[in-house]
């Protein structure tokens, strides 16, 4: 279509007429460009923050090590699924089907765990295999459906919530795996460097994810994806491959919470991780990143996944019931959504 | 402020309809509009022109009340006018057709043309006969041959355009804005375009008309108003100016070259070498007429034809984005498959599309990122992106270029409509692309910055690129190619060489080749109902 000019267009004008020698301006928007990107990623970071500063004030025992322990645990599960729900949201998709896959790949790596004749570290590693490579097919079905057909990754991951779940409890019969090898176990709980070893293989993934979203061609392929797809597309990539790739992603990283959601259970159970979906997405979304794609970090999916768990956890402390736990949950979420809104307005106003 | 006393014309004994005084209008950190002071007469056509990023949107959003003045008065009629919200302006009688589309695309034509005031029966169910009745009224006047059930996905971008029209004239108002409306039509339809307006004139609606063709102003306009950042620099009679004036107030600084066109390079090199791109019945849309012909290096060709000619599918199916029904295509004598714009690229060749905003750029990101899109293997290694590499690289073709920029990191989004262009070609100079194809390389691009890409495509001939380029302006394509091919139907009518280059000629054999039916030459052609498809 044409060109308008609006008043962004105006502003570049004058902004270009008084370029020559006027060096400070340009530095000035620059900062101002670094100030509002501070601002998106620090403004979930202070709410997290402010959350802290409260609950320390207020909730009992919520500054103590078991505590603090505890909440990172918990986060762990719905960190790693966020990693890659990141990916998908990025280039404009949904995947709603990390918690049903997330069983599937329990229920398979389970019964591997417990096949008889295997040495335990062999049995361990085939395990964590197996559990990956389930969800990343999952995942690439996902996203070979959905790019191949064009179909909304809405209505395809929505059917592989049914297939996944269905799969898992047609796996055992809808028995619950348990007794798992000690050393599987033991991990769940283990502790390294006064942190549990869980969260810190959460937080890899988050840096791992943060480099390749950041540093690579990648990455800035995913973001360009998501900004105008067939922009992309006509500057001559195979946006297909990005499209599927995101969902693989999201399938690899639902494989590996599988495997760490049991060692901390110590079973697997096919009802496992219902709901997950849309807590990875809260947590994706309070993070700033943008639904429609292209826009958001995985710093801020890590402090949005942050926030959800000292919510639920400084809450329980203060005595507050799970009933209206969940109502304060989700007014957050829509919060969150509010503010995201409104940042955007406001951005597109000081453009 | 520019308060010095400019010269005034076209108008009229009795006070002008609409009267602005020192409006102003600031956005952080920059000042759009500057006191400006601006005038229409009862009964006029006025222009409004300047580059972009001049103003015009801004006035015009004003008037039609998207957002409030920060100072100055405006009066409509003789009583002061303070439009809050849009629904205020039509209310005070002002319609406005504006540049982008606001139709509902799954709602029918007529529902469209009468969304805001569907005809009821019974005060609830639509009647449906009125509704359809005054909707067929309404497309034929404004020369729109579609049912009016159609829905409005299945209309191309020209009809889109007239239903726009239709819909501003749906209702009875005293102020007609038209921001760039003839951007997409055809010579034809903008004949009946100009048809209405005047109609619309004669009773007695004002008429503002925003237009980069100095032609259409000079050709259908009362007075005329130059904007430049944001400060109105004159406003004149157009019988007392000349396009000479009107560009040398727009720009501030002598461009006539803009005008003069320019000397096309000298004829390419020897034809005995293989083309650079030969395409043999290329078929594409149930088309089935092939489209031949052959493009060598160091020469621009033009595609010319009316709006559904085939001209754009015929790019767009040589570079493999869309699907092909048949057709060879060779690259420097050897076949290629050319299925995927992917592999268009890896044989250099490239596609700037007619959408620079929804196809060529990925707006909300920085000119570094969307420079460095159509080849990242040479500022990353092993996949790793390598930041300084690509700030110099993309600074050295902004810097080649001439695109003006306030840094490396501004998003394309704020960028001028010429700026954005000069962005897209970069893209495709950065990958080293050998065949440049250009669908409307200049629209809606201010002449300034339209003779500088007109300048580049030039150089870029000489330097040996071979180049096709696609205009619905024939002039444009007279004043920059070597020969045009000129489209009908999904078909080459005919070729015109540079020595035989006539407007004339080259419309009527993208008419079908009617002998004597034309009666007008150049842009201007006998209006009647338009036949394209889109």
């Amino acid at each position: 279509m044409n060109d308008r000019d609006r008043p962004t267009g105006g502003q570049t004008a004058q902004a270009i007429e008084a370029a020559p020698g006027t060096e400070d301006l340009e530095s000035k928007r620059a900062r101002a460009g670094f100030a509002r990107r501070l601002l998106r990623e620090a403004g979930i970071g202070v709410a997290l923050l402010a959350m802290i500063a409260v609950f320390a004030s207020a909730a009992p025992h919520f500054t103590d090590q078991s505590n603090i322990t505890n909440v990172l645990t918990q986060i762990t599960i719905n960190l790693i699924m966020a990693t890659g729900m990141t990916f998908v949201i990025l280039i404009g998709g949904i995947d709603l089907s990390v918690g049903s896959v997330l069983a599937f790949a329990a229920m398979v790596a389970g019964l591997v765990l417990k096949s008889q004749g295997l040495p335990v570290p062999a049995a361990i590693t085939l395990a964590v295999l197996t559990s990956i490579a389930v969800g990343m097919a999952c995942g690439f079905a996902n996203g070979f459906i959905a790019s191949f057909w064009g179909v909304p990754s809405f209505i395809v991951t929505l059917g592989m919530l049914n297939v996944a779940r269905g799969a898992a409890l047609e796996v055992t019969n809808a028995r619950t795996l348990f007794e798992f090898p000690n050393e599987f176990n033991n991990f769940g709980t283990a502790t390294l460097f006064g942190a549990p070893a869980i969260f810190l293989v959460a937080l890899a993934l988050v840096l791992i994810g943060w480099w390749i979203l950041t540093q690579t061609v990648f990455g800035r392929l995913i973001y360009a994806i998501g900004n105008n797809e067939e922009a992309v597309r006509l500057s001559g990539h195979n946006t297909f491959f990005y499209k599927v790739a995101a969902f693989v992603i999201s399938g690899l990283t639902v494989g590996i919470g599988a495997i760490i959601y049991m060692a901390r259970l110590t079973i697997a159970s096919p009802i496992l991780g219902s709901g997950f979906e849309l807590n990875a997405i809260a947590a994706v979304i309070i993070g700033g990143t943008s639904l429609n794609g292209g826009r958001g970090s995985l710093i801020g999916t890590f402090l949005g996944a942050c926030l959800i768990g000292v919510l639920a956890d400084g809450l329980i402390l203060m005595g507050v019931g799970d009933f209206v736990r969940q109502i304060i949950t989700g007014g957050v979420i829509i919060l969150a959504v509010i503010i995201d809104s409104y940042r955007a307005k406001l951005a597109e106003r000081t453009r | 402020m520019d308060s010095e006393p400019l010269p005034r014309g076209g108008e009229s004994p009795q006070p002008p309809l609409l009267e602005l005084r020192g409006v102003t209008k600031r956005f952080p950190g920059v000042t759009a509009l500057a006191g400006v002071d601006f005038a229409v007469a009862a009964g006029e056509i006025h222009a409004l022109v300047g580059e972009n990023g001049a103003g015009k949107s801004t006035l015009i959003k004003l008037l039609c009340g998207t957002y409030p003045a920060d100072a100055g008065e405006m009066h409509l009629a003789g009583a002061a006018y303070r439009p809050q919200t849009p629904l205020d302006a039509l209310k005070a009688g002002i319609r406005v057709v504006y540049q982008e589309f606001n139709l509902l695309p799954y709602l029918s034509v007529a529902e469209n043309l009468f969304f805001d005031r569907l005809p009821r029966r019974g005060g609830l169910l639509l009647d449906r006969k009125s509704l359809y009745e005054r909707s067929t009224a309404l497309l034929k006047r404004v020369g729109l041959d579609v049912d009016p059930r159609t829905s409005v996905e299945h209309l191309g971008v020209a009809q889109r355009q007239l239903l726009e029209i239709g819909k501003a004239l749906s209702s009875a108002g005293r102020l007609l804005i038209l921001d760039e409306p003839t951007a997409t039509l055809t010579p034809r339809e903008i004949g009946r375009l100009f048809e209405i307006i005047r109609s619309v004139r004669a009773a007695g609606v004002v008429v503002i008309f925003v237009s980069h063709h100095l032609n259409e102003i000079f050709e259908l306009c009362d007075a005329v108003t130059v904007l430049r950042n944001g400060r109105r620099i004159a406003s004149l009679a157009v019988a007392g100016t000349t396009p000479q004036e009107i560009v040398h107030l727009m720009v501030g600084h002598a461009l006539e070259r803009a005008l003069a066109g320019g000397k096309p390079p000298a004829t390419p090199a020897s034809s005995e070498a293989a083309p650079a791109l030969r395409v043999r019945n290329l078929r594409f849309r149930n088309n089935p007429h092939g489209v031949s012909f052959d493009l060598r290096y160091g020469e621009i060709v033009g595609l010319a034809g009316l709006v559904g000619s085939g001209r754009t599918e015929t790019l767009r199916a040589i570079f493999g984005a869309d699907r092909r029904d048949g057709g060879e295509i060779y690259r420097e004598g050897r076949r290629v498959a050319m299925v995927t714009p992917r592999e268009a690229v890896r044989h250099g060749v490239c596609l700037l599309t007619e959408n620079r905003k929804e196809e060529g750029l990925v707006l909300p990101m920085p000119v570094r990122v969307n420079l460095t899109l159509t080849d990242l293997t040479q500022v990353s290694r092993a996949g790793l992106l390598r930041r300084r590499a690509e700030r110099n690289v993309t600074q050295a073709w902004i810097d080649d270029l001439d695109a003006r920029v306030a840094s490396l990191e501004q998003l394309v989004l704020n960028l001028s409509g010429g700026n954005q262009q000069k962005i897209v070609i970069a893209k495709w100079l950065f990958r080293n692309a050998a065949v440049l194809m250009l669908d409307e390389p200049t629209r809606g691009i201010d002449v300034g910055a339209k003779a500088e890409i007109h300048d580049l495509l030039r150089r870029l001939a000489l330097q040996g690129k071979a180049i096709l380029v696609v205009s619905s302006e024939i002039p444009e394509l007279t004043a920059l190619c070597d020969r045009i091919l000129v489209l009908w139907r999904g078909r080459c009518a005919g070729e015109v060489r540079r020595a035989e280059f006539d407007d004339e000629r080259i419309l009527s054999l993208a008419c079908g080749e009617q002998p004597a039916g034309l009666r007008a030459p150049g842009r201007r052609a006998s209006p009647g109902p338009s036949d394209e498809r889109p």
